[in-house]
């Protein structure tokens, strides 16, 4: 990429931008949005040419409840992976909060500043027991040497039982996950997320493969969950956001096509035709 | 399913008692049965079910990185045989003068091969101390340095195999230059004593065996405290979604790196233990075979079990020194079968085959 010089000269007049470093890690505009949980600004990134995320931009407030629509390929995924760590943008800047730049950090540093995720797939840990799973999520030292020596104590043992209880696998405390059903393992994942006690919650389609009386007692889980923490939810079910969402934005090649209310949402005439496909 | 966090199971109970019992059956068959009676054990069978019980130990080494981890390592073969060689650096400097040579410094080979005075690396080797940190820290720092830059870039699955293999390899191809200073393809023997007991007599080889008897207890049990730990439940999670247990904010590197250097010392002892009760230790011990080999031990005798690592290991080099007696030509030809027969039919080995006749009965 070349740079023309007279924006060059420009920008190394002002003596303290000379080094993009010495630049303060969150920029001014920043702060006049307190309350603001996530910001995601001016995020592009391509894979072979083909731009998955275009000028995304996306602020999420403290104890949201946010859901994210799209068509297929519209980089609903791709953007939960920047969020988390998975994947480096090419262009753009994520804050958690104020000071957390999202950008140059692993995604384990990621998990424990607090952004916990659950996968498409559910992926728990099939071979352990749903107990297990909770206390290997459960937030607490992560380094090697800390791990080897935890032992349970009454507290951290109750705040399992409780998280348990929240998602409906109390009488499978001891069961192998794997043997879970599909629903069960979705709740146990969203379970997981609970134990990590994230500030802000990502989850990647909690509903699909879900019978109804799961997807109801889902959407009461995960509005349970908006104002303690926040919450992204990315899904494809239009019955289940409109019966969870306040504010839905719509994601279409990689950019935000709209964003508002479900009715606003649903009368917005570029939405109807990219989506809706009315 | 109810979860494994009891250190001593029940399982643990009966191989840490059986472990106890042949050791000191063994022991009071040669010791108290005399010399041409029946139920007398040689003192060479005693030797040779020591040099099983180290080869026990480093299943279980491979055991705690494969099965617990997934980390297929087809390198541990590498890490044994610097055990073995800081142990064999150590006996060669206790033969002193005695040698054909007889000069009271240099090893044999060295005065061969023209040297006037000892390469740095051997300063330190004439004291017993200092060759037993050697054991652990020498394997420990390799797997280390190795690991490091392995698991950092996330290099995982069959590439990880074949660079483990690759470093084998490449350590074989090093020892066996006389230039690198350690006997070259002859290795290192004609050892004489070990702390001034001479390495031949009776006792010496009884002490070593139940040595080896009693760091493979110590080492099952260390590697049981670390797979009933939490941290064993992360390095399943890893095993099972090296993603997911990312995701949750576990440092996957920092954690398999520990586990791999705990591993590759506790091979490096199972080498140091080898290696006094066979009396060489040469370039061959890196030979990619090697590892191969102590792969297909863990393999059949079950992964993630620990215990099965140990039958496996026994059961293999039990048939190996019978078939390479009975009908060499065979052995390699068995092996192979083996690991295949087993991998179809047997995926959890022989204690999978045990847990399954429990569940049954």
């Amino acid at each position: 990429m070349s740079i023309s010089i007279p924006s060059y000269l420009d920008s190394i007049r002002h003596r303290d931008r000379v080094f993009d470093f010495m630049a303060p890690q969150a920029g001014d505009r920043l702060e006049i949005k307190n309350g603001c949980m996530l910001y995601v600004e001016d995020v592009s990134v391509s894979f072979d040419g083909f731009k998955a995320i275009n000028n995304l931009n996306l602020y999420i407030d403290e104890g949201e409840l946010r859901c994210i629509i799209g068509p297929n390929g519209a980089g609903k995924t791709t953007m939960m992976d920047i969020i988390t760590g998975k994947t480096k943008p090419d262009t753009g800047s994520a804050y958690f909060g104020q000071k957390i730049n999202l950008l140059e950090m692993s995604e384990p540093e990621i998990a424990q500043a607090g952004i916990g995720r659950k996968f498409q797939k559910p992926t728990v840990f099939e071979e352990q027991s749903v107990f297990d799973n909770l206390e290997l999520a459960m937030a607490g030292p992560r380094g090697v040497l800390p791990t080897l020596f935890s032992k349970l104590n009454g507290e951290q043992n109750d705040h399992i039982e409780q998280v348990m209880v929240q998602i409906g696998l109390q009488d499978h405390s001891m069961a192998r996950s794997g043997a879970l059903s599909h629903g069960q393992k979705q709740w146990l994942e969203i379970g997981m997320l609970l134990m990590q006690n994230p500030k802000l919650l990502l989850v990647d389609e909690p509903v699909a493969g879900m019978t109804h009386q799961e997807m109801d007692r889902t959407a009461e889980l995960l509005t349970s969950l908006a104002g303690k923490h926040s919450v992204i939810v990315v899904e494809h079910d239009m019955d289940f956001v409109r019966s969870i969402a306040k504010k839905v934005t719509v994601l279409h090649q990689g950019s935000v096509l709209a964003e508002g209310s479900m009715d606003q949402i649903q009368s917005d005439a570029r939405v109807k035709e990219v989506y809706l496909g009315e | 399913m109810h979860t494994d966090k009891q250190l001593f199971d029940r399982k643990s109970q009966v191989f840490l008692l059986v472990l106890a019992v042949v050791t000191v059956a063994v022991l009071g068959l040669n010791i108290l049965v005399p010399e041409g009676s029946a139920l007398h054990v040689s003192t060479y069978t005693v030797t040779l079910l020591g040099k099983y019980l180290t080869f026990a130990l480093l299943a279980i080494a491979v055991d705690l990185v494969w099965g617990y981890m997934g980390i297929l390592s087809l390198g541990h073969g590498a890490f044994f045989a610097l055990g073995g060689y800081a142990m064999g650096m150590y006996l060669m400097r206790q033969i002193g003068d005695r040698g054909v040579y007889g000069d009271p410094i240099l090893p044999d080979f060295m005065v061969f091969l023209d040297w006037k005075e000892l390469p740095w690396f051997w300063q330190g080797f004439d004291m017993f101390w200092f060759a037993m940190i050697m054991v652990v820290l020498v394997p420990g720092i390799l797997a280390f340095v190795f690991g490091w830059l392995a698991f950092r870039s996330r290099v995982t699955g069959v590439y990880l195999s074949i660079i483990t293999q690759a470093m084998t390899y490449a350590l074989m191809l090093a020892f066996y230059r006389n230039e690198m200073g350690f006997g070259g393809n002859n290795g290192l023997t004609d050892f004489k004593d070990i702390l001034g007991f001479s390495l031949q007599s009776n006792s010496t080889r009884l002490t070593l065996f139940a040595l080896s008897a009693v760091f493979l207890a110590l080492g099952y049990i260390a590697c049981r405290y670390i797979v009933t730990s939490k941290l064993g439940r992360v390095c399943m999670a890893i095993r099972d979604s090296e993603d997911r247990t990312r995701f949750i904010g576990y440092r996957v590197d920092k954690v398999k790196l520990w586990v791999f250097v705990f591993s590759a010392a506790l091979a490096g002892i199972a080498g140091a233990l080898y290696v006094p009760q066979v009396g060489i230790i040469n370039p061959n011990e890196f030979s990619p075979l090697n590892s191969i080999e102590l792969v297909v031990w863990v393999a059949i005798g079950g992964r993630a079990t620990l215990y099965g690592a140990v039958i496996g290991a026994v059961a293999v080099n039990y048939a190996k020194s019978y078939f390479t007696v009975a009908m060499p030509e065979v052995w390699l030809f068995a092996l192979g079968g083996l690991f295949v027969l087993g991998t179809l039919y047997l995926p959890k080995g022989i204690a999978g085959l045990m847990n399954r006749k429990e569940a049954v009965a």
